[in-house]
């Protein structure tokens, strides 16, 4: 019987012959933490005795989603993760860097073809480079840290077919949006989603990794396309030793196939509080908004900033409106300020903030008040996740967000452009 | 392992680890007797006042949507939580709950036929929950018994110091 990406990887690494709904042990090729995960990793291998790593260099920790540190509470947990890097020897600590899913990938830790683990959910997004990515928690990382291995149960994979040619002004935000809106935020739990059809073949690398970066919020393990040329192009110069571009077999059992037709797709919106809780953008338009955020591990990399960036230039955002940059990595700020792009949102009254989560998750630059909305590019509109528990998220694409931006309330960017 | 006994507190579907911890809180320290004075707070801004240990959380569907943080089902054994009861989990938290040593079961009918303070006795071992205010009796599926046994022993960590190993070791 053929095999799925997924059982085709875990199959290998485990060395084994694994269908969906086995039991195995497979080998991990790297593993990461971040600064929000990590400090509880650490504790929990000090309270299993404290032992040698099992490989400090397939080990990488970023500090990412608090960096500069807001607290003297933050600073410490950060200065735990610099202490533990010292005493094994850790060579891979990121500070400032940039988002962890951008480093993992820029910097050539993410092989195609093996397992990644991340101590943070959207692991997930390393299925857009043909690489088993899957989130896992602080003790379990404790248990990769010291063993190089883990359990898992392999997927049934849930196939998206994706067929048209996406409109103007639609990006693969937009295409993401909708099929979680579709299957729910559970409609994939314990499943592997992949994405495949003409649409997704033409997307760059970075448009892959939106789509396989919101497959958690379908409660997916992970988020996969099936690697071709352009992985191995983006690989170039990044990861050095050779990697094998696991494909499905032709006669692999997928447990769903889905069909959806991009001809038609709209700008969509992620209403409050559920990412699955997803309209057309025309059921929002008019909202007002009192923040504006750029970025993410979903949409912070060059091509988010440059499509944004097209919109705003030579514009003003609205006055009523605070507008948030967070380049996802160096990488991206410095290409970003090559093609004059940092320059395009400073001029149009953005504040552009350092590579790094910024105020997604809440802990700091751009935490909301009470009664605030904010338009965001993140994958995430839970109920306080930004700040107070009575202030609203959407989710939109980075185009839509530069339009409103500059409305200072949510526009259709189809209008404007 | 020893019967849970404790009463409901209940809770809809798609509970996030957001709404368990906010990233308000949990960025700052690992002090769990600190971070559990928010648990829940989103939902009930008095819930770590009101839990006596072994109470259980039910819940619809989808428990534990969202982030990797272990810092959710951390604080929630901080407040003595005995267990959680939902239709199904998210992955992460499932796998982090057993981990942390908090007995996670999925089940299609408790969820719906529980009401907020019944009380509950569950014996994992024999794959029952007896709702002791209503007087019905529910079969649940087994965990795995790798996993039971992580729960047997307190944890992953106490596990490792106890075996000087992991299971998937083996």
């Amino acid at each position: 019987m053929g095999r799925t990406i997924s059982e085709k990887i875990l199959s290998k690494e485990s060395s084994s012959e694994a269908y969906a709904g086995d039991f195995v042990t497979a080998r991990i090729e790297s593993a990461m933490a971040q600064d929000g995960t990590a400090p509880l990793t650490i504790k929990a291998i000090e309270e299993m005795g404290g032992g040698e790593v099992w490989d400090p260099e397939r080990i990488i920790l970023v500090m990412d989603h608090t960096v500069p540190s807001a607290s003297v509470g933050t600073s410490s947990l950060h200065k735990s993760m610099r202490e533990f890097a010292e005493e094994k020897n850790i060579e891979n600590l990121y500070y400032g860097e940039g988002i962890c899913h951008q480093i993992m990938v820029e910097k050539g830790h993410v092989k195609p073809g093996t397992v990644t683990v991340g101590a943070d959910s959207h692991t997930c997004t390393y299925g857009a480079l043909g690489a088993f990515g899957t989130g896992i928690g602080s003790t379990e990382m404790a248990g990769v840290f010291l063993s190089g291995k883990l359990w898992f149960k392999v997927p049934e994979t849930m196939k998206f077919e994706v067929t048209g040619v996406m409109s103007d002004m639609v990006m693969a935000k937009d295409l993401a949006l909708k099929i979680a809106g579709e299957i729910g935020s559970d409609g994939a739990t314990y499943k592997a989603v992949e994405y495949s059809g003409e649409p997704i073949e033409e997307m760059s690398i970075g448009e892959r990794m939106t789509l396989s970066n919101l497959a958690v919020e379908m409660g997916a393990k992970t988020g996969l396309v099936e690697p071709d040329e352009k992985v191995e192009r983006f690989l170039e110069g990044r990861v050095d030793e050779e990697f094998e571009l696991v494909k499905n077999d032709e006669d692999a059992d997928f447990e769903e196939t889905i069909e959806f037709d991009a001809d038609d797709l709209v700008p969509q919106l992620a209403f409050p509080h559920l990412t699955d809780n997803v309209k057309p953008i025309s059921a929002g338009e008019g909202i007002e908004l009192d923040q504006v955020f750029l970025g993410t591990c979903t949409n912070g990399r060059l091509s988010d900033l440059r499509a944004a960036a097209e919109i705003l230039k030579g514009k003003k955002v609205h006055p009523n409106v605070r507008v948030l940059v967070n380049p996802a990595s160096k990488e991206t700020y410095l290409n970003a300020l090559g093609e004059g792009i940092i320059e395009t949102f400073l001029e149009a009254g953005c504040v552009v903030n350092n590579p790094g989560c910024g105020p997604c998750a809440g802990s700091h630059q751009g935490i909301l008040a009470s009664e605030e909305t904010c338009l965001s590019t993140a994958n995430r509109n839970f109920k306080g996740r930004m700040g107070s528990e009575q202030s609203e998220i959407y989710l939109c694409s980075p185009v839509t967000a530069a339009v409103s931006a500059i409305e200072g309330r949510i526009t259709d960017p189809r209008e404007v452009s | 392992m020893e019967n849970i006994e404790g009463n409901v507190w209940k809770f809809g579907d798609d509970v996030s680890t957001d709404l368990i911890i906010s990233g308000k809180y949990k960025f700052k320290t690992l002090d769990m007797g600190e971070l559990s004075k928010h648990a829940m707070e989103g939902a009930d801004p008095e819930f770590s006042g009101k839990v006596d240990e072994g109470d259980v959380m039910v819940a619809g569907e989808n428990f534990g949507c969202g982030s990797s943080r272990e810092q959710a089902p951390l604080v929630l054994k901080e407040l003595g939580i005995g267990a959680i009861i939902s239709k199904f989990f998210a992955r992460i938290f499932f796998r982090n709950a057993i981990n942390v040593g908090i007995p996670v079961i999925e089940h299609e009918k408790i969820p719906d036929e529980t009401s907020e303070g019944d009380k509950l006795k569950i014996d994992l071992n024999n794959g029952k929950v007896e709702n002791l205010s209503t007087g019905k009796v529910y079969d649940v599926d087994p965990l795995p018994d790798f996993l039971l046994q992580i729960l047997e022993d307190g944890g992953l960590v106490e596990q490792y110091r106890k075996k000087g190993k992991f299971q998937w070791e083996d």
